[in-house]
């Protein structure tokens, strides 16, 4: 009885996993006919878009796409944009983090609060008098006006608080007996110690600078100043889908493929981080 | 840095277990201040100033150009009230709300349980759902709007050899919204289905075993042990997806620009439109502070929902 229950499971559990690959065929496929349509002619592609396999094959519209220079001019700007973004968000959040974890200050509770607080104001609350204010400065069509908004994101400081928390203090003690600052235990220590988290949330940022929309659409307004992001959604207007279509679909792989690469080399810290991020 | 459902609790102060043998000294203070310093400073400057900014800007008559006419009052509050535009984008944002969180959380969780597990191919597949969701939006649409479409597209084929007719959704003011859902859901199932795998993973195997000595069938064992322990990660994915879907303005703005005839206009963009486009800054600031009341309002009754089930 026992027998033919699991093996009826066991055809169950085949049976699930079939049908979960066919779907994650389906879920990819969008993207196969996208790559595949960027490796085809352009005068194939008004006859037909049809087909996954690109026969006849060219790299001609990656090629335009190089000599067109906006296109690698924008993923410059979204490299240095999305980099610096992610440099600044590790320095201050790990400092900040360390500072809630391990140190003793007035107000320690209130000042949590209020970190805290700033998880529910959402972009949308803020980038119109941001805009005014950036405006104001006349620093708008700067890389440091697309990636500054996005430093302070209070998330950050609670990941790297609850890591520097789960470190042995004994760690620490060692340390402080020798007299070393509270920086130097932080830097020489601390820090070497935190590279997975450093490395989750690193990851999380440069995404997500990467796939910003609204703010670099109402700060860039220069063609030269526009993230890779943007840029795309200025020539999907423009360049008329049927002109070149396969251009369009050069340029959207091109644009994805460091992110891409970032995810397939990165995936499990991406996967850790979902899992701290979930222990909040 | 396991997460387990007993952390989700926010710990405010940390418990001091050892004797206060080093008190508080001056020095101890000013360092932790250089510490926060850098990240306290961005945050006061570029996000707690800008929204009571806002707050302030909402009541004055203000244009994009930093232009201050003074101080209206309610003015633009009132105007809301009146404005047609406005309420269609709140009817169109609440329609998609309405349609996404649902399906999202629901095909995560399936998603999730489908794929949870040892072995190379649920892995694989793993990574492809999740792989969606690092996208821009701007790349999303470019591909649904391609998928989508009448005599191009990827699913009007399909349609013909099954001797339909093509539709063309994005053109139709009924099925405009439904193909953005569709979208959104592609893109976006990636981090709640994460979210549901690392609850999966935390539940204690020893549940599971003693169900298999019940004989319990799987739906059983579904309904009594896997969502009961997973309840907590289920609430936080719905306030999330609320939270996130609220703010929908890439996907219709790029597949539809707001149309046809106004069906998938949504707030944020409205917002955008009436400040970038009409110059009424104030205004569109009053609608942000709307969406943003309108956001904690449901993550709060959300949360509360959580709580009542709690006491049972």
């Amino acid at each position: 009885m026992t027998a033919a229950r699991s093996g009826w499971a066991l055809w169950g559990d085949r049976l699930l996993l079939a049908v979960t690959v066919l779907v994650a065929i389906l879920w990819l496929l969008p993207v196969i006919w996208v790559v595949a349509m960027s490796l085809k002619p352009n005068a194939v592609l008004q006859q037909s878009t049809w087909g996954f396999i690109p026969m006849p094959f060219t790299l001609e519209n990656y090629a335009n796409l190089l000599q067109l220079a906006t296109v690698p001019r924008w993923l410059v700007n979204s490299l240095i944009v999305a980099v610096g973004m992610t440099l600044l968000v590790l320095v201050v959040s790990s400092l900040a983090g360390y500072a809630f974890a391990r140190l003793q200050f007035p107000f320690k509770r209130a000042i949590f609060v209020l970190m805290i607080a700033g998880l529910m104001i959402p972009e949308q609350a803020v980038f119109l008098p941001l805009h005014q204010m950036f405006a104001s400065w006349g620093i708008h069509n700067t890389h440091a006006a697309l990636m500054m908004p996005r430093v302070a994101v209070p998330i950050g400081v609670f990941l790297m608080m609850q890591f520097f928390r789960a470190v042995p203090r004994e760690l620490e003690e060692a340390a402080e007996l020798d007299h070393a600052s509270r920086f130097t235990i932080f830097w020489r220590i601390m820090l070497p110690l935190s590279v997975p988290a450093l490395t989750t949330l690193g990851l999380f940022t440069f995404i997500h600078a990467w796939n910003d929309f609204l703010w670099p659409l109402v700060s860039a307004t220069d063609a030269d100043m526009y993230t890779v992001t943007v840029g795309l959604a200025s020539i999907q207007g423009n360049f008329a889908f049927t002109e070149g279509l396969g251009s369009v679909m050069a340029s959207a792989v091109f644009a994805s493929l460091p992110i891409v690469l970032l995810f397939l080399i990165f995936q499990r810290f991406i996967v850790a981080g979902v899992a701290m991020s979930a222990g909040k | 840095m396991t997460a387990s459902p007993q952390a989700r609790s926010v710990p405010l102060a940390e418990p001091r277990t050892r004797a206060p043998r080093h008190r508080v000294r001056r020095r101890d203070w000013l360092t932790a201040l250089l510490f926060l310093a850098p990240f306290m400073a961005v945050y006061l400057v570029l996000l707690v100033y800008p929204l009571f900014l806002g707050i302030w800007i909402s009541f004055r008559d203000w244009d994009l150009m930093g232009g201050d006419y003074g101080w209206v009052g309610t003015l633009n509050y009132q105007d809301l009230w009146t404005d047609r535009n406005f309420w269609a984008a709140a009817r169109n944002t609440l329609w998609f709300v309405a349609l996404t969180v649902p399906s999202m959380t629901l095909i995560a969780l399936l998603l999730a349980l489908a794929v949870h597990g040892p072995g190379r191919i649920r892995a694989i597949c793993r990574s492809v759902f999740f792989l969606s969701s690092v996208f821009s939006v701007t790349v999303v649409t470019l591909v649904w709007a391609m998928v989508l479409s009448p005599d191009r597209g990827l699913i009007a084929p399909v349609v013909q050899f099954l001797g339909g007719t093509p539709v063309n959704f994005l053109g139709s003011p009924t099925w405009a919204m439904p193909a953005i859902v569709v979208t959104t859901l592609w893109w976006g199932v990636g981090l709640p289905m994460a979210l549901f795998l690392a609850a999966l993973g935390s539940i204690p195997k020893e549940l599971y075993e003693a169900a298999e000595l019940d004989h319990a069938s799987r739906w059983s064992v579904f309904w009594r042990i896997t969502l009961p322990s997973i309840r907590h990660t289920l609430i936080l994915v719905v306030v999330l997806q609320i939270v996130g879907q609220f703010q929908i303005f890439g996907q219709p703005f790029l597949m539809t620009q707001g149309g046809p005839a106004n069906s998938t206009r949504t707030l944020v963009q409205y917002i955008y439109e009436t400040s970038f486009r009409d110059w009424l800054v104030g205004y569109g600031a009053a609608m942000a502070m709307v969406l943003f009341v309108l956001m904690m309002l449901f993550s709060m009754l959300q949360l509360w929902l959580g709580r009542q089930g709690d006491d049972r």
